[in-house]
């Protein structure tokens, strides 16, 4: 994987949006900003509604996940390219799922919708309408997604990335300041996990750093390449934008999205937790 | 503080006296806009959230006790810069002229 078969750029979206075998998917945080308008020719999925089991804390099995992908008309031969607002984290969690469900030719917006925006490129509110087809998905992946008993095996021992503000690091606030601060779990980190804001890996305009810039980041802050990774943030939306980055543009080969994130490890009963800035020791 | 806001959004439903309220409107000549981005940043110039602003130009952040960066991103404009001050049980109300 690299930047040239993991991104596109809005140029290229631009001319491309045509494109038989090409499905645009919109993926937001704030659901409505599709209906306010989209691009060209996307759809929509909606990651509450769409991408989480409707009773459990858990997502599409497989099987829901082929009903979703058929009744959206995607086929298992299109390409998808995502993109979203909030730098595309919901876009980034969406191609971290299709990979996790052994969709292969997914690729990233640079700069998702708000560089799209910025840069006053058209938006429709026209809803195209797909054909039904019959999507087949692989089992998931299970080097893609870690789960909390090995994210508590891994203190010490692996890379923890918590990809969350410095504040939120710290303990001092819950959750991203655009919500409100009102959290069942303990605030703090995991011990050992050094605190890479996603932020740092984008440019203001929501476009990903050069992969120079990006190695350094990772680097300065203790990364240690020879090791595998997990990254986490509250609910595994960041971490999937830093998955994406560590995975997809640097080409790490063991880095695993820890999607129950703060939200389940801060309310576990007994885990170890560090507060304040330092990453703490096993 | 009762919780009514001087600002465009409603913040029915949300305990201010725990929260510590940034919010306000991006306005150009004098009319709201849309689908600006402000970012909050902390007193590092560190990233925390980022909101686009509503139909009516409004934003607003839940941020804690200290002093805040708002960043301004719109189209055809260049970036703008406004410090403010939150506290826990008040609002801060800004408007950002781009």
């Amino acid at each position: 994987m690299s930047r040239d078969t993991t991104l596109v750029t809005a140029d290229w979206a631009e001319q491309h949006l045509n494109d038989p075998g090409i499905v645009f998917v919109e993926v937001d945080e704030d659901t409505s900003a599709y209906d306010k308008g989209h691009i060209q020719g996307a759809i929509k999925l909606d990651w509450t509604k769409d991408l989480q089991d409707p009773v459990r804390r858990d997502f599409l099995d497989k099987e829901q996940f082929e009903a979703l992908l058929s009744e959206r008309g995607i086929g298992n031969d299109d390409t998808i390219v995502l993109y979203g607002g909030n730098n595309n984290w919901f876009a980034a969690y969406a191609y971290w799922y299709f990979k996790l469900y052994g969709h292969d030719a997914v690729k990233l917006l640079d700069g998702g919708r708000k560089k799209w925006e910025l840069d006053s490129r058209a938006l429709t509110d026209e809803v195209p309408s797909r054909p039904a087809t019959t999507y087949r998905a692989q089992e998931q992946n299970p080097d893609l997604r870690a789960f909390r008993e090995e994210v508590v095996n891994a203190i010490g021992t692996k890379n923890l990335v918590d990809v969350r503000s410095p504040d939120e690091y710290a303990g001092r606030l819950l959750a991203p300041a655009h919500l409100p601060q009102e959290q069942a779990q303990r605030g703090g980190h995991i011990p050992t996990a050094v605190n890479v804001p996603w932020s740092k890996a984008a440019n203001d305009d929501g476009t990903f750093k050069s992969d120079e810039e990006l190695k350094e980041l990772y680097s300065a802050a203790g990364v240690d390449w020879s090791k595998e990774t997990i990254a986490y943030c509250r609910i595994g939306e960041r971490s999937s934008h830093t998955w994406f980055v560590l995975h997809e543009l640097l080409d790490q080969p063991q880095v695993k999205n820890y999607d129950g994130s703060w939200t389940e490890y801060g309310s576990l009963v007994g885990v170890p937790v560090t507060l304040g800035d330092e990453a703490g020791v096993a | 503080m009762c919780g009514a806001t001087e600002g465009g959004l409603s913040l029915a439903g949300v305990d201010v006296q725990s929260q510590a309220v940034i919010q306000g409107r991006v306005t150009r000549d004098d009319t709201p806009v849309y689908g600006a981005y402000v970012r909050l940043l902390d007193r590092s110039g560190e990233f925390v959230a980022e909101v686009p602003t509503s139909a009516t130009g409004d934003f607003r952040f839940f941020a804690a006790e200290g002093d805040w960066t708002l960043r301004v991103l719109a189209p055809r404009t260049d970036v703008v810069d406004r410090p403010v001050k939150a506290s826990v049980g008040s609002v801060a109300e800004v408007t950002v002229a781009v």
